[in-house]
């Protein structure tokens, strides 16, 4: 499995193979996003290779932060949480003339909950695509089923998009123009769920297995 | 009941249905989506009973539509069934008022009771006072509006609808479906409407979409 700029160290029981994509380089570009959570996205990076907070917080402006770039303090405060929860374990402490280099690795629950994060549809909330993006990033990057994260996301949309219909034909003034100002994106974020389901039978390599960038 | 089993057609060397399965059950909404050459519409046409399919069976409140003759299945779908196509198709010679009680008067009505639900069903999508005019002389809306009253004036147990606001704005889109949704909800008739539009398509309980002549989810009208 190659990831971009990545060598892979996972145990290979760790290496989720159930949708491999080959993707081109330009596919990320319209994958980083303006505003992701950063907790499941640093997670997200340690799963090739154990990192160093220094090289976590260039992968992360790299793919997920193009306009809101990780602080170097928000990296270590999310790598002291992570760890917090045994998502992640420090595998080798560096010491030197300077600040101690920690080189932290996922752990099997970390792993197991980026399976969560990616599989699990969000609320349909009008900035649920935004955090969309990572995930269908995240599935290529690692070879999770990309597909099926698109899939759970248009069903839960879809089902909210029926509750909006319902309360839009009690709805007046002010009331009917939030209803509808949410229909009308809801409508397109699931023309982009649709769009890039298209696209992504158009990535996937006949070899499998392998993601360049 | 409307029912789909195993059905499969071809024009020429062209595959338009596969094996495609579909029950709608008496009062359910249906939005039946996909691209353009999907088969959506290919599926429409067998289930109202325009074309037979090569394989399988449509089964239509219990009678099966393949072994009807064609005047069979005009009579079934005149008596049964209420469409609603993209532009309307009003007929043109008609004012709105007769071309909403056609359906009545080809099942043998008499026109004063089929020009008194004529003008009540006008009335209940806001078109009244439009009755006596030409097609020609009402906006698209309004003519769709028409075209919904035709299709329920003679309370049929379906309506078929072929992107019915493929060619309306939003608030005039809307404002059909509501109706459709309304009034096939008040009278219990099963709606199935083809769209590629995920707003229409969330106006109805139930969707399933098609590609390349097969349903690709749900596999038989379950919730989606």
């Amino acid at each position: 499995m190659r990831l971009a700029g990545l060598r892979c160290r996972v145990p290979e029981s760790c290496i989720h193979r159930s949708s491999p994509a080959r993707v081109a380089p330009w596919v990320y570009l319209w994958s980083i996003v303006l505003k992701v959570s950063s907790t499941e996205a640093v997670l997200a990076l340690l799963e090739p290779e154990p990192a160093y907070g220094y090289t976590l917080k260039h992968q992360y402006d790299r793919w997920f932060g193009r306009k809101r770039p990780l602080g170097f303090g928000q990296v270590y405060s999310t790598l002291s949480r992570l760890e917090r929860k045994g998502w992640i374990a420090q595998s080798q402490v560096q010491a030197g003339h300077g600040p101690e280099r920690r080189l932290y690795e996922i752990t099997a629950d970390g792993v197991t909950a980026i399976d969560g994060w990616v599989g699990t549809p969000q609320a349909p909330d009008l900035f649920a695509t935004s955090s969309l993006y990572a995930r269908v990033t995240v599935a290529l990057l690692s070879g999770r089923d990309a597909g099926q994260v698109l899939a759970g996301q248009r069903k839960v949309h879809l089902e909210r998009m029926r509750e909006l219909q319902a309360s839009r034909r009690q709805a007046q003034g002010p009331d009917l123009l939030a209803i509808t100002y949410e229909l009308t994106h809801l409508d397109a974020d699931l023309r982009w769920i649709e769009e890039s389901g298209t696209r992504l039978t158009s990535m996937t390599g006949e070899d499998g297995g392998a993601i360049d960038a | 009941m409307l029912e789909a089993r195993h059905v499969g057609l071809s024009y020429g060397a062209t595959r338009a249905l596969s094996d495609v399965s579909l029950r709608i059950d008496r009062g359910g909404s249906v939005a039946l989506m996909g691209a353009s050459g999907s088969g959506k519409s290919s599926l429409l046409h067998c289930l109202a009973g325009v074309v037979v399919p090569d394989e399988g069976e449509v089964v239509v409140g219990g009678i099966e539509l393949t072994g009807l003759s064609d005047r069979d299945r005009s009579r079934l779908r005149l008596e049964r069934m209420g469409v609603v196509f993209q532009f309307g198709d009003l007929v043109p010679e008609l004012t709105l008022l007769e071309n909403v009680m056609l359906p009545l008067q080809l099942l043998g009505h008499r026109s004063g009771p089929a020009r008194a639900r004529g003008l009540d069903l006008l009335g209940v999508l806001g078109i009244a006072e439009l009755a006596n005019s030409s097609t020609g002389a009402v906006s698209g809306g309004q003519a769709q509006r028409a075209a919904v009253a035709r299709a329920m004036i003679h309370e049929p147990a379906m309506v078929l609808a072929d992107e019915p606001t493929g060619a309306l704005d939003s608030i005039n889109a809307e404002a059909i479906l509501d109706a459709l949704v309304a009034m096939t909800t008040s009278t219990g008739t099963t709606l199935l409407v083809v769209t590629h539009d995920n707003l229409v398509a969330s106006h109805l309980q139930t969707m399933v979409t098609m590609h390349d002549g097969s349903i690709l989810s749900p596999a038989a009208g379950a919730p989606a």
